[in-house]
């Protein structure tokens, strides 16, 4: 029982549920906020693996591995920029249509820019 | 944990500094066209694009002269706990080429930007500039990068620079356009990282010379490598994850589609390339090439016919775009070999690389034409185009000479592509392959006549130009399409030179 509940075991089982349901709200979900929020919860449950992996790779008598780490916080990063340009454009949406959803792929009308 | 090959110590080599310059030459230029008043934006980025030109072409003459890759070692930290950029003969193919096509990119942009005096210096150009600056470096980083965890940085830079140009004219339908590429291109993103970070709980490096020749898999690798290039090829849009990519594509503006369509979409190709013939252990690697290579199959004939049913210029190369990226997966299958030859020993691997630079330059080609003709016209409706040859004798001919390369009719590019990929498709006994290059082909001719017929008939009424275009517009099309057709006359030439800086190099070439 007591290695079931080592923590790193804890923590990669909850790394992977986290990525379960992010997976779930994001293929699911028809709202695009809901499905930005899947992303970041994907993501957390990504990182939370990358640290497992450090506990893990703790081989050289360090108490972790200091790679993952810094990849995790590029990683926020790169998913901090990822949800910013996402919910900009999403805004954008809802201005120029008050949907925010997207449409059923209808491709776009490749006019060209009116000139006067 | 496995042994893994014993790898060399990467030294920076003479020149390494060349792939330095390519990665942040582009990103000078974004921090000064930010710091600059706009209206200097397009010459800060005409001599961008020269000088850019000028190092991806010292790069592979350097590796023509020494015949061995180039290496940066980043900060003198040595893998597995630093990074390495290293440029062999495919990443400098690839740097070429994009280097060639974004100059063309570049070229048209300034002129259709010179079109309408009073917006010159405004918002919207320098925007653009920058977003191709951006979209420029991070394809060098993605093709020189070596550590996995650099090429996600690398890729996300990409999509980040890439969307925006997606949604440039600001219209609804191309903002939901870009929405739904950011959604496809983040998802796969997030499964590419969940890859790495499995590889490197098994490894402990994610430096891809360090993983080349990993014997033993396992599940834990296994899974890794699915979910890497399932991620990948969300992005790279093979059939069933192609949805986001024509309404994206077809409603960028011209440069930018051209860019998108040329360039963008085969830099997740490429990682798949390296993840499946450097990485993958061979067994895994057998397995995942037959199942690229079914969807490559059902890419190139769903789509084509998607392509012929188009009632758009802009949307029919959209189609064919996800079309022709299906050949460059039927690769893996036929470049298997028989275990004795590496990979990229084969007359099929030669085929993937000639077909990804041909369809580079035939694409962007065909997509600045149909810019060009777009703009003249005001429209891209196929059926009311009827006559324009007359009208634009030169778009004309350029989407003419750019289709001879996507159908595989010889003399182009695409043809010795296409013939080297037949040839190994026949002598390796993949007849339902063969059966698929040929119907590929086909369709694609049945597509590209279609708007040649239309170009050369005769209407009652002669088809009218709304805007006069720049003469500069249409020659940087017809240009590519050029170097399209001549690529047709270098057969195997590039062979040699693919092989150099890899692992070992086959002396001949063989099915």
């Amino acid at each position: 029982m007591t290695a079931v509940l080592a923590p790193t075991t804890l923590f990669g089982l909850c790394g992977a549920a986290l990525v379960g349901i992010g997976l779930f709200v994001v293929l699911t979900h028809p709202s695009l906020l809901r499905r930005i929020v899947g992303f970041n919860l994907l993501g957390a449950g990504i990182f939370l693996v990358f640290g497992v992996v450090a506990r893990r790779g703790a081989a050289a008598g360090f108490a972790g591995d200091p790679v993952p780490h810094a990849m995790v916080i590029t990683g926020i990063v790169v998913a901090f920029s990822a949800t910013a340009l996402a919910v900009a454009l999403l805004r954008r949406l809802l201005e120029l249509t008050g949907r925010s959803t997207l449409d059923n792929g209808e491709p776009p009308d490749p006019e060209p820019r009116s000139k006067p | 944990m496995t042994q893994l090959a014993a790898a060399l110590v990467p030294i920076t080599s003479a020149g390494g500094f060349l792939l330095v310059l390519a990665v942040i030459m582009p990103v000078c230029a974004v921090l000064a066209m930010l710091a600059l008043n706009p209206r200097y934006s397009a010459p800060v980025a005409a001599v961008t694009l020269a000088a850019g030109l000028v190092v991806s072409i010292a790069i592979v003459v350097k590796l023509f002269r020494n015949g061995t890759a180039l290496v940066y070692v980043v900060g003198g930290w040595e893998p597995p706990l630093g990074l390495t950029l290293r440029a062999d003969g495919l990443s400098a193919t690839m740097l070429a080429m994009t280097a060639v096509v974004i100059t063309a990119a570049g070229l048209f942009a300034q002129a259709q930007y010179g079109l309408v005096l009073d917006k010159r210096h405004g918002r919207a150009p320098t925007t653009f500039w920058i977003l191709l600056m951006a979209t420029w470096s991070a394809l060098n980083v993605v093709f020189l990068g070596e550590d996995l965890f650099n090429l996600y940085v690398a890729l996300e830079l990409l999509t980040f620079a890439a969307v925006p140009l997606v949604c440039l004219d600001g219209r609804a339908a191309t903002v939901s356009a870009a929405l739904r590429y950011l959604m496809f291109a983040l998802l796969g993103s997030l499964l590419y990282l969940l890859g790495t970070a499995l590889i490197y709980g098994r490894f402990g490096t994610l430096d891809l010379q360090t993983l080349s020749g990993i014997s033993d898999g396992g599940p834990a690798v296994s899974a890794a490598l699915a979910l890497m290039i399932a991620g990948l090829l969300a992005k790279a849009a093979l059939f069933p994850l192609h949805l986001w990519l024509p309404p994206a594509h077809a409603g960028a503006p011209a440069a930018a589609s051209a860019v998108l369509s040329a360039l963008v979409i085969k830099a997740p190709v490429f990682l798949i390339l390296r993840l499946v013939l450097d990485v993958a252990p061979p067994e895994a690697a057998q397995f995942a090439g037959q199942i690229l290579a079914i969807m490559g199959a059902s890419s190139i004939l769903f789509c084509s016919v998607m392509a012929l049913k188009q009632a758009r210029l802009k949307l029919m190369i959209a189609y064919s775009t996800v079309a022709q990226i299906g050949y460059l997966f039927i690769v893996f299958p036929l470049a298997a070999g028989d275990g004795e030859l590496p990979a990229w020993g084969t007359i099929a691997w030669t085929g993937g690389a000639l077909q990804l630079v041909s369809h580079a330059l035939a694409k962007a080609a065909m997509f600045l034409a149909a810019g060009a003709i777009a703009e003249a016209f005001g429209h891209d409706r196929i059926a009311e185009l009827g006559g324009f040859a007359r009208a634009l004798p030169m778009s004309a001919a350029a989407f003419g000479l750019a289709g001879l390369s996507l159908m595989g009719i010889p003399p182009s590019g695409g043809f010795i592509a296409k013939c080297l990929l037949l040839t190994a498709a026949v002598v390796n006994g993949h007849p339902w392959l063969a059966a698929t290059i040929l119907a590929g082909g086909l369709l694609a001719a049945s597509y590209v006549f279609r708007v040649i017929d239309r170009a050369l008939a005769t209407p009652a009424t002669p088809i009218q130009i709304r805007t006069a275009i720049p003469r500069r517009m249409e020659m940087t099309a017809l240009a590519l399409a050029i170097a399209a057709v001549l690529l047709g006359f270098v057969p195997l030439q590039p062979f040699a030179f693919l092989q150099i800086g890899r692992a070992d190099a086959a002396a001949m070439v063989a099915p």
